[in-house]
């Protein structure tokens, strides 16, 4: 990276918020993903959006590349730069800017961290819903560009659901407004258009969400199985009825083991296949009531035994476990492959079956947690790095999982996102004519292609499509 | 022109699926993505103005065209999967052939759009309409999971997917969904399904506009799960005073338990609807926006609703009006000068309120656009996007205000 650049750069943030030495770039060269590890030339970190905006103009004069970064628990190697790129921590843009209550609405610096969020607004009786198991380190920022979900996305929508409006700040420096504070798109709907575009479309700068108020009344059901494929089914039978859960999320036995065995602990029964947590939401009388019938289809499907949480301490350590179970997993080998497909619901207990077929046909060991009401699977493989013919194993066997979802009508990834982890994949479901068509539109945003160059659209297999006006 | 046109189009889909319209003008009917799409790249080559028609029950033939492109034939369900709670739907299907689809596997789509019964998915996708179920389940873009699309110059793009959930490559559904047909023609759509609710009870009050808004404040805040709130004019409901209704759908118990602590709230006489004139009553808002040529939406949550019906009642008139306090929607339906329509725009844009013209004839269109101005920076975007998707300018859809 040139000096020249760096002193600049500084001018803008001030020299102590721009990192170029070796030791400092460590904690930047990977995101959650363990498998992609490369420095970037820089690291800049703005504390305001002039000052974001200050930098990406300067980045767009030198014809530099840069990649935005907000925590870096990105799963799909979004926030990892190469070292010819500028990368742009946004972790210091942490401010909530304004809260309104009567409209529900806050807007936010994409820096603030999801749960924090949750946490100021909870004295006003409201919460931010889209709740990613990684929410106490994750970024609002984040969640727009990967279109987060969580478990309780089920009943109330994904990151792209509840975004209203966004400042960013395109590749060339300038800023647009997309969207308005009610909801309703000004024009086209380029806030639906830009949540989940990973960064490519340029630097959110500014974030109006919508709140929702706290669920007068909660009950929590945690129902064991003994075959995975009964859990599944349950998953559906409980769809069927008309009744939305607010979370319906489901722990295999190896998933189980991992988070019993670490200090999240939850009291999961571990000899079940499989267990199944089970969240309704709403009024008392109709929580009551769904309650019973769920737990009714829960013990015809084969439930061994249905406990409701006891208590808000209950429940929040049976949620526990869930959200920390990648942690859980982590420690049992030294690496984690963590893969995320989603398929038609229906296909679930044929899909699982597959999985574990795959599973012993190499060899692995695979714990399954995953968000089993929308059909989006965790299945992750426990390996060691060091062991070369099992990396290669791993990869094949992810190679293999991916090809089943795809087969059943699926979809690649669910909430992790493409980043460069999985390119391959794309021309999987995706013509070359539509691979086209989503580059066309990024460069509509990012005429040079600068914004986290070389992520989600795998350039060789784009048919050729007609450039945009103003990108030659 | 119009000979060599129609001869062309003959020649590509074969004399079933060409006709001409009243004022002569070809209108192609083709019955797949793969016919849609030769029609448009032939229009592309050609440098044929198109002119995009759900079942063509609106757009006035004054609309320069040099073809019509109907999706009519497009009709088809393809494929309804109850335990996925998916359907893929041809875009011309009428809404109500739908609904009686779903209805036989005990499913519904959670929207109740103006217009009738007989329009097409497709042109409920394309100009973003919702209707009062707005409040419950999201508006239209919620629905929808991803589509087929022929682009202006004939390519066939496939956006999103058949599942619930899906991040893989960039949203180019939400372009589609309140594109008004200018980033290209909805083939075939993905939608998100729902179960039939068990029990579905509405409940209205009567009385003045000021009370009844602070009434829907109150419901929106209150601790219910509505699946409509909404403010009607005495026009559109066909009554003397302005009504709020409320409807409850879901389950037994969540719905009573709703209707049970409605009553108490917004200190209003509540009166439920007699469960046989609930589709009637909705039917009544749904087909209200046929009463005037013209229709408009306008994005404006709770605390704005009073003001901006001002805003209306003063530039335009009260009229056909209904409001969504809480999913932030008025819609305006009535006949109004360019001038009138510009200056209401023009007054909302200063609340920070966006105007969306959802139909009208097209000297009107044209003049005022759909969306009409946009933020600083955006219109720059909007027309690189609409270049993409229609390099040739085929598209005869005015998004934006012509010069003044
Ligand atoms: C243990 C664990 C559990 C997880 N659970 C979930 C889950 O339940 N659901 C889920 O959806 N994800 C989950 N994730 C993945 C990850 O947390 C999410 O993708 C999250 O949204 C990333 O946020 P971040 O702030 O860490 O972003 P980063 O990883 O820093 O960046 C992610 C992407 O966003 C871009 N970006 C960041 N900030 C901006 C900005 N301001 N403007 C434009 N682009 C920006 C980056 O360029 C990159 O492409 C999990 C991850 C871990 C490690
Ligand atoms: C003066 C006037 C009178 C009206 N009177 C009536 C009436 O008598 N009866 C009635 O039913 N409605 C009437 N309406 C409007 C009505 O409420 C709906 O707009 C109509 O039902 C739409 O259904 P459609 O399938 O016919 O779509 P169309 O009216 O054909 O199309 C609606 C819009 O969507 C676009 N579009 C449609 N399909 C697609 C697609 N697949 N892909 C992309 N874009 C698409 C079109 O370009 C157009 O902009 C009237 C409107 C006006 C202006």
């Amino acid at each position: 990276m040139s000096p020249a650049l760096i002193e600049e750069l500084g001018r803008i943030v001030g020299p102590r918020w721009v990192r170029h030495r070796r030791a400092e770039l460590k904690t930047y060269a990977m995101d959650g993903l363990p498998t992609r590890e490369s420095y970037p030339g820089v690291v800049v970190i703005p504390a305001s959006s002039s000052e974001v905006r200050e930098v990406v103009r300067l980045l767009h004069l030198a014809g530099a590349p840069f990649v935005a970064r907000g925590a870096g628990t990105g799963l799909s190697g979004g926030a990892v730069a190469d070292p010819e790129t500028v990368l742009i921590a946004l972790t210091r843009m942490n401010r909530i800017l304004h809260v309104d209550p009567v409209r529900r609405r806050a807007v936010v610096q994409p820096g603030v961290v999801n749960a924090r969020l949750s946490e100021a607004v909870a004295p006003l009786g409201l919460h931010y819903v889209p709740d990613p198991s990684s929410q106490a380190a994750c970024t609002v920022g984040g969640n727009v560009a990967e279109n987060a979900g969580g478990p309780h996305c089920l009943k109330y929508g994904v990151t792209t659901n509840h975004i209203v409006q966004l400042e960013v700040v395109l590749p060339d420096g300038s800023t647009v407004e997309l969207g308005s504070p009610h909801g309703e798109p000004w024009g086209p709907d380029l806030v639906g258009l830009f949540v989940g575009s990973e960064g490519m479309f340029g630097i959110v700068t500014a974030i109006t969400v919508r709140l929702e108020p706290v669920p007068a009344s909660v009950r929590t059901l945690l129902a064991d199985f003994p075959t995975v494929r009964a859990a599944s089914e349950a998953v559906s039978s409980v769809i069927a009825t008309g009744i939305v859960p607010a979370a319906m999320e489901m722990m295999d036995r190896a998933c189980v083991a991992a988070v019993e065995a670490s200090i999240y602990a939850a009291g999961y029964p571990t000899d079940a296949a499989a267990v199944l947590l089970v969240e309704l939401d709403g009024q008392p009388d109709a929580v009551e009531a769904e309650s019973e019938t769920v737990r009714a289809i829960l013990c015809e499907r084969g439930a061994r035994s249905v406990r409701s949480a006891s208590s808000a301490a209950d429940r929040a350590r049976l949620w526990q476990g869930r959200k920390k179970a990648f942690g859980a997993m982590g420690r049992i080998a030294p690496d984690l492959a963590v893969q995320d497909a989603v398929v038609p619901r229906s296909a679930l207990p044929d899909i699982m079956d597959r999985i574990a077929e795959i599973r012993d046909r190499h060899g692995l060991s695979i714990s399954n947690v995953f968000h089993a009401g929308d059909g989006n699977l965790h299945p992750n493989i426990s390996f060691d790095r060091g062991d070369p013919d099992l990396v290669h194993r791993v990869h094949v066997a992810c190679h293999e999982i991916m090809a089943v979802c795809v087969a059943a009508g699926g979809s690649i990834t669910g909430e992790h996102g493409v980043g460069s982890d999985k390119l391959d994949y794309m021309p999987w479901i995706f013509s070359p004519e539509t691979l086209a068509a989503m580059r066309a539109v990024r460069r509509v945003f990012d005429p040079a292609e600068r914004a986290n160059p070389g992520k989600v659209v795998p350039v060789h297999a784009c048919r050729e499509w007609r450039a945009a006006r103003g990108a030659q | 022109m119009s000979d060599v046109v129609h001869g062309r189009l003959r020649a590509l889909l074969g004399s079933a699926g060409v006709e001409r319209d009243q004022a002569g003008l070809p209108r192609a009917i083709p019955d797949s993505a793969d016919a849609l799409s030769l029609v448009c790249r032939l229009a592309h080559e050609e440098g044929w103005k198109i002119r995009v028609e759900g079942h063509g029950t609106w757009l006035p033939a004054d609309a320069p065209a040099d073809l019509a492109v109907s999706t009519r034939a497009l009709d088809q369900v393809v494929s309804v999967s109850p335990a996925d709670l998916v359907a893929t739907v041809q875009a011309g299907t009428p809404l109500e052939a739908l609904r009686r689809r779903l209805a036989d596997e005990g499913m519904w789509l959670a929207l109740d759009p103006p217009g009738r019964p007989e329009r097409s998915l497709g042109s409920v996708i394309a100009t973003a309409t919702s209707g009062p179920l707005r409040h419950g389940f999201g508006p239209v873009r919620d629905h929808v999971l991803g589509c087929t699309v022929a682009t202006g110059d004939g390519r066939l793009v496939t956006t999103g997917g058949r599942v619930v959930k899906n991040v893989a490559g960039y949203d180019l559904t939400k372009l589609q969904v309140g594109g008004f047909g200018g980033f290209g023609i909805v083939a075939e759509a993905h939608i998100r399904l729902r179960a039939l609710p068990r029990a579905d009870i509405t409940l209205i009050a009567r009385g003045p506009r000021d009370a009844l808004t602070l009434a829907a404040r109150d419901v929106a805040s209150a601790e219910l799960v509505p699946a409509a709130l909404e403010l009607l004019s005495p026009a559109l409901a066909a009554e003397a005073d302005w009504v709020l209704a409320v409807r409850f759908l879901g389950t037994d118990a969540a719905v009573q338990g709703d209707v049970r602590r409605l009553a108490p709230v917004g200190n209003l006489a509540w009166q439920p609807l007699p469960a046989d004139r609930t589709a009637a009553f909705w039917g009544l808002v749904a087909r209200g926006s046929q009463g005037g040529p013209i229709t408009l939406r306008l994005g404006v949550l709770g605390d704005g609703v009073d003001d901006t019906i001002d805003l209306l009642a003063h530039d335009l008139d009260e009229g056909l009006l209904s409001a969504g306090p809480g999913a932030g929607m008025i819609r305006w339906t009535g006949d109004a000068t360019v001038e009138r329509l510009r200056a209401v725009r023009r007054a909302a844009a200063a609340r920070e309120i966006p105007m969306t013209l959802e139909r009208a004839p097209w000297a009107v269109r044209r003049a005022l656009g759909h969306f009409g101005a946009y933020r600083e920076g955006v219109g720059q975007l909007v027309g690189r996007l609409r270049d993409t998707f229609d390099p040739g300018q085929c598209l005869q859809v005015a998004l934006e205000a012509a010069a003044e």
